[in-house]
């Protein structure tokens, strides 16, 4: 039954991955805006804008 | 084609307005000015017309047009370098608040900026807020080409002199998510260990993996109670410092106990503790608070004045030539020039042209006020009409303005309201949770010890009042997110209390009352022909005079040449028209006798045509669409009403507010400020509503200050809740919902005293165990919150918000 213990830490140092996943999240300021994202994603890059030739900035 | 167009009313391609007064085809398409027009043609040329596809007509109208050197000042290093956030040697990021975005369309070409001037490296938008924050190299482009680029495509952004007040806060605080992540992570993973416990596994396991699995989660439970709960304990021995007594004491009680008889249990090995609740019930509890804190962060609530006036402003140099200079640097005996619409920042003394000042936004005077050559025209003031020149006569931070707003009484302490209904409850939980854990050791001491401290303990742990704490802030949360929908926005949850005390309701007149754009105007006299009514429209049509624009469009038609043209400042128009001399102005100007008139005070306009007078037009305020619901829904005692104004209106007024309402006139900004006190002090709760800078000591006086404003993100005066104007009629509703709310909160007290009866009955009797515990306590939690967020939104489907 020591497989117990392991699994239980894995399941820890897992679970511990996410909750710092989640607070980086918080801390580069994703929580800042949820709604502009949103919208932004669905704005099409324009086909052969020659113009710029860079792709539209991302946050 | 052309004729195709022309048979229903064109909307512009740009700004979707209709294009009445001027109509302009080009590219197949129709504008309504030369603004959008151009708008359009800068977009096309660069390729960004995606910007008209991604809504209909999403421009902002061009009509006004933009003054050259308006944004000169931005030149000035020093004010740069105070709304530049950052700086180094090739680019600088700064965020501007471009309160014209109000689509996607808005996003897209604000986010686009680098294809109209390459000198733009980034640019990102929050929409919520508002913001654009822009990265430029500043060796291609500078800041004034930047905000003359944002003005040119109708975004420009507001500048204003707080925003070169140093740097404001805007770093948002997190702690909260942090809080409630940390608490979710450690919840669910006690929760996990907990397992065991309830499927009764059996003595092997319960020997084997107990102990691991009690220490792994008071090592879990330990974040939880040292960072997330840590605000409760901190309320808790805040109140008790101040003798007070808040709903966070009994909830500290509960958690202390909860957490230290768990400690006990699981390093005694003597039973495997309550940490699932413990850590369930700081997370619940943390959501309420996450919901109660909902901010709008678009809307400010606390703005001063110094949001109204420009940065800059033209001052005239001694050579004649004009320059831009920084409000904050003008000096006493500087010549300035105001333009049209432009706001007067400092006490300064009209030197040349005519003044007609708009107060409107200082003292509620509705109609502007004329100043001749000599006179001191005091800050805030807003001119209209031509440009006039002016010498200052004291610095902005001594101006009239300046100095009532710095007056003592118009800052209002903000007193914690410790008397909201949580905190009242959590008195008397305490005291009844006391004498009950007393009752209970009383009883055991004699019989069982060991019993005895169980079903203390169990006392203080289940009669933590969680569920009461929860349901203000659920009720408070749905009603604000309610308001929010129906255009009421309330600076925080404690506001939703204050409304349902309300007992008395004081009303601006001027802007609030009545509507500010419009006036009703009205012709008294000799009936005047259709060519006479439209040659006195072809007079007027070249007179910005604010009247003149009234009654040029009350009058119907189109209109004709006119010869001769002629204003007389302050008097009144004249022009030829068809061969007939038309004269339209004041009684003076026309040389009629005023003093037979019986209504002096109102505004009027004569007209003469060929010397001989005909009559006279006369304003009246137009009242807003509902009023009449409002006053009919208010339940209250006292309505009064406060304006800048004078009394001409009194007579419409008593009509509309019935014989007990009190009415006061050619009320002072400190006058309103007094009168509200007075109220307070026989002990009312006030209600003030108000729209202007004249009522902003009123705002802050009452116990809630609603401002009402056509444009939420407009500027309104600091209060506690912004009212967008066109929900003006819903106001009563929203009162008699905030209190029906607070009743809703009296029901969830009810239903989560039944638990906490269940769970008392069971501890006392020393019966309460773990799986108990488990069960009695996220099930109180999660039904009071459903509760609470149903019945709100049941409520307000009922209320019709």
């Amino acid at each position: 039954m020591f497989i117990i213990f392991l699994l239980i830490g894995i399941s820890v140092t897992v679970a511990s991955g996410f909750l710092a996943a989640f607070l980086w999240a918080v801390k580069s300021g994703q929580y800042e805006d949820d709604y502009t994202p949103a919208v932004r994603m669905l704005f099409e890059n324009e086909p052969a804008s020659k113009s710029g030739g860079t792709e539209p900035k991302k946050a | 084609m052309e004729t195709a167009l022309q048979t229903k009313i064109q909307t512009c391609y740009h700004c979707g307005d209709s294009c009445v007064d001027e109509l302009i085809i080009a590219h197949d398409k129709s504008f309504c000015c030369a603004g959008c027009k151009s708008v359009y043609e800068l977009l096309e040329e660069n390729n960004l017309c995606t910007y008209y596809s991604l809504e209909d007509n999403p421009g902002i109208s061009g009509k006004q047009p933009l003054a050259q050197a308006r944004f000169a000042y931005l030149d000035d290093a020093g004010v740069e370098a105070q709304l530049i956030n950052f700086k180094n040697d090739s680019i600088c990021k700064l965020t501007f608040y471009v309160p014209q975005m109000h689509c996607s369309s808005c996003i897209w070409l604000l986010e686009n900026l680098f294809k109209l001037n390459p000198g733009v490296a980034e640019s990102t938008v929050n929409f919520l807020r508002k913001e654009v924050s822009l990265t430029y190299f500043h060796q291609k482009t500078s800041l004034r080409q930047v905000v003359e680029l944002l003005a040119q495509i109708g975004y420009e952004p507001a500048i204003t002199l707080a925003d070169t007040d140093g740097k404001k806060e805007t770093k948002k605080n997190y702690s909260l998510i942090y809080k409630l992540g940390i608490a979710g992570f450690c919840f669910g993973n006690v929760m996990l260990l907990a397992f065991p416990d309830y499927l009764a596994l059996g003595e092997e396991v319960q020997r084997d993996y107990g102990r691991f699995f009690g220490y792994l989660s008071v090592l879990l439970s330990l974040p939880v109670f040292f960072y997330s709960a840590r605000g409760f304990f901190e309320s808790a021995w805040q109140g008790i410092r101040q003798h007070m007594i808040n709903i966070d004491l009994p909830i500290a009680t509960g958690l202390l106990a909860l957490f230290i008889t768990s400690l006990y249990q699981i390093l005694t090995n003597t039973g495997a503790g309550y940490l699932d609740s413990f850590t369930g019930l700081v997370f619940f509890m943390l959501i309420g608070k996450y919901f109660q804190q909902k901010t709008y962060d678009t809307l400010s609530f606390d703005r001063d004045y110094t949001s109204y006036f420009p940065v800059s402003v033209t001052v005239l140099k001694e050579n004649g030539e004009e320059e831009s200079v920084a409000v904050r640097n003008l000096k006493v005996s500087d010549r300035i020039r105001i333009r049209n619409q432009e706001l007067i920042p400092a006490d300064a003394m009209l030197l040349h042209g005519t003044a007609m000042i708009d107060y409107s936004f200082v003292s509620g005077e509705s109609e502007p006020v004329e100043k001749v050559v000599g006179e001191v025209i005091y800050a805030g003031g807003r001119q209209v009409g031509e440009s006039v020149e002016l010498e200052v006569v004291k610095e902005v931070s001594q101006g009239y303005l300046t100095q009532l707003w710095n007056n003592s009484v118009f800052s209002k302490n903000e007193e914690q309201s410790m008397e909201s209904y949580a905190n009242v409850a959590g008195k008397w939980f305490i005291i009844v949770t006391l004498l009950v854990a007393a009752g209970a050791l009383v009883y055991w001491v004699p019989r069982d010890t060991s019993m005895a401290m169980k079903a203390f303990t169990s006392v203080l742990i289940i009669a933590c009042p969680c569920a009461l704490s929860l349901s203000t802030p659920f009720v408070h949360g749905n009603t604000l997110r309610i308001f929010g929908k129906n255009k009421f926005f309330l600076k925080n949850t404690s506001v939703v209390e204050t409304l349902a005390k309300i007992d008395t309701v004081v009303f601006d007149k001027t802007g609030t009352l009545t509507e500010p754009s419009a006036a009703e105007v009205s012709y008294t006299g000799k009936v005047l022909t259709p060519a006479q009514e439209q040659s006195i429209k072809s007079v007027l049509s070249h007179s910005t005079h604010p009247l003149s624009q009234r009654i040029f469009h009350f009058i119907q038609g189109d209109t004709l040449e006119v010869q001769g043209f002629q204003e007389f400042a302050g008097k009144g128009v004249a022009g030829e028209v068809n061969g007939h001399f038309v004269r339209v102005g004041s009684a003076a100007y026309l040389g009629v006798n005023t003093s037979q008139e019986k209504d002096a005070l109102k505004t009027t306009v004569y007209v003469s045509v060929d010397g001989v007078v005909l009559g006279y037009y006369t304003f009246f305020n137009v009242y807003r669409q509902g009023l009449k619901e409002v006053l009919q829904g208010l339940h209250i005692d006292k309505l009064a009403v406060l304006s800048g104004d004078n009394d001409h209106e009194a007579a419409r007024l008593r009509e509309l507010l019935g014989e007990e309402a009190e009415l006061n006139f050619n009320q002072s900004p400190v006058q309103k400020l007094e009168y509200i006190k007075s109220l307070k002090n026989q002990q009312r709760h006030v209600l003030m509503v108000g729209d202007g800078l004249n009522d902003a000591g009123a705002l802050k006086q009452s116990d809630a200050g609603i401002a009402l404003t056509n444009s939420i993100t407009n500027f309104s005066p600091s209060c506690d809740a912004i009212l967008d104007a066109t929900a003006f009629d819903k106001l009563s509703r929203f009162i008699g919902f905030s209190k029906k709310s607070m009743n809703i909160i009296l029901a969830s007290f009810a239903v989560s005293l039944i638990y906490n009866v269940v769970g008392l009955t069971l501890a006392v009797q020393g019966l309460f165990t773990p799986i108990i515990s488990a069960i009695l306590m996220p099930i109180s939690s999660i039904s009071v919150i459903l509760f609470a967020t149903l019945s709100v939104r049941f409520a307000a489907r009922k209320a019709g918000l």
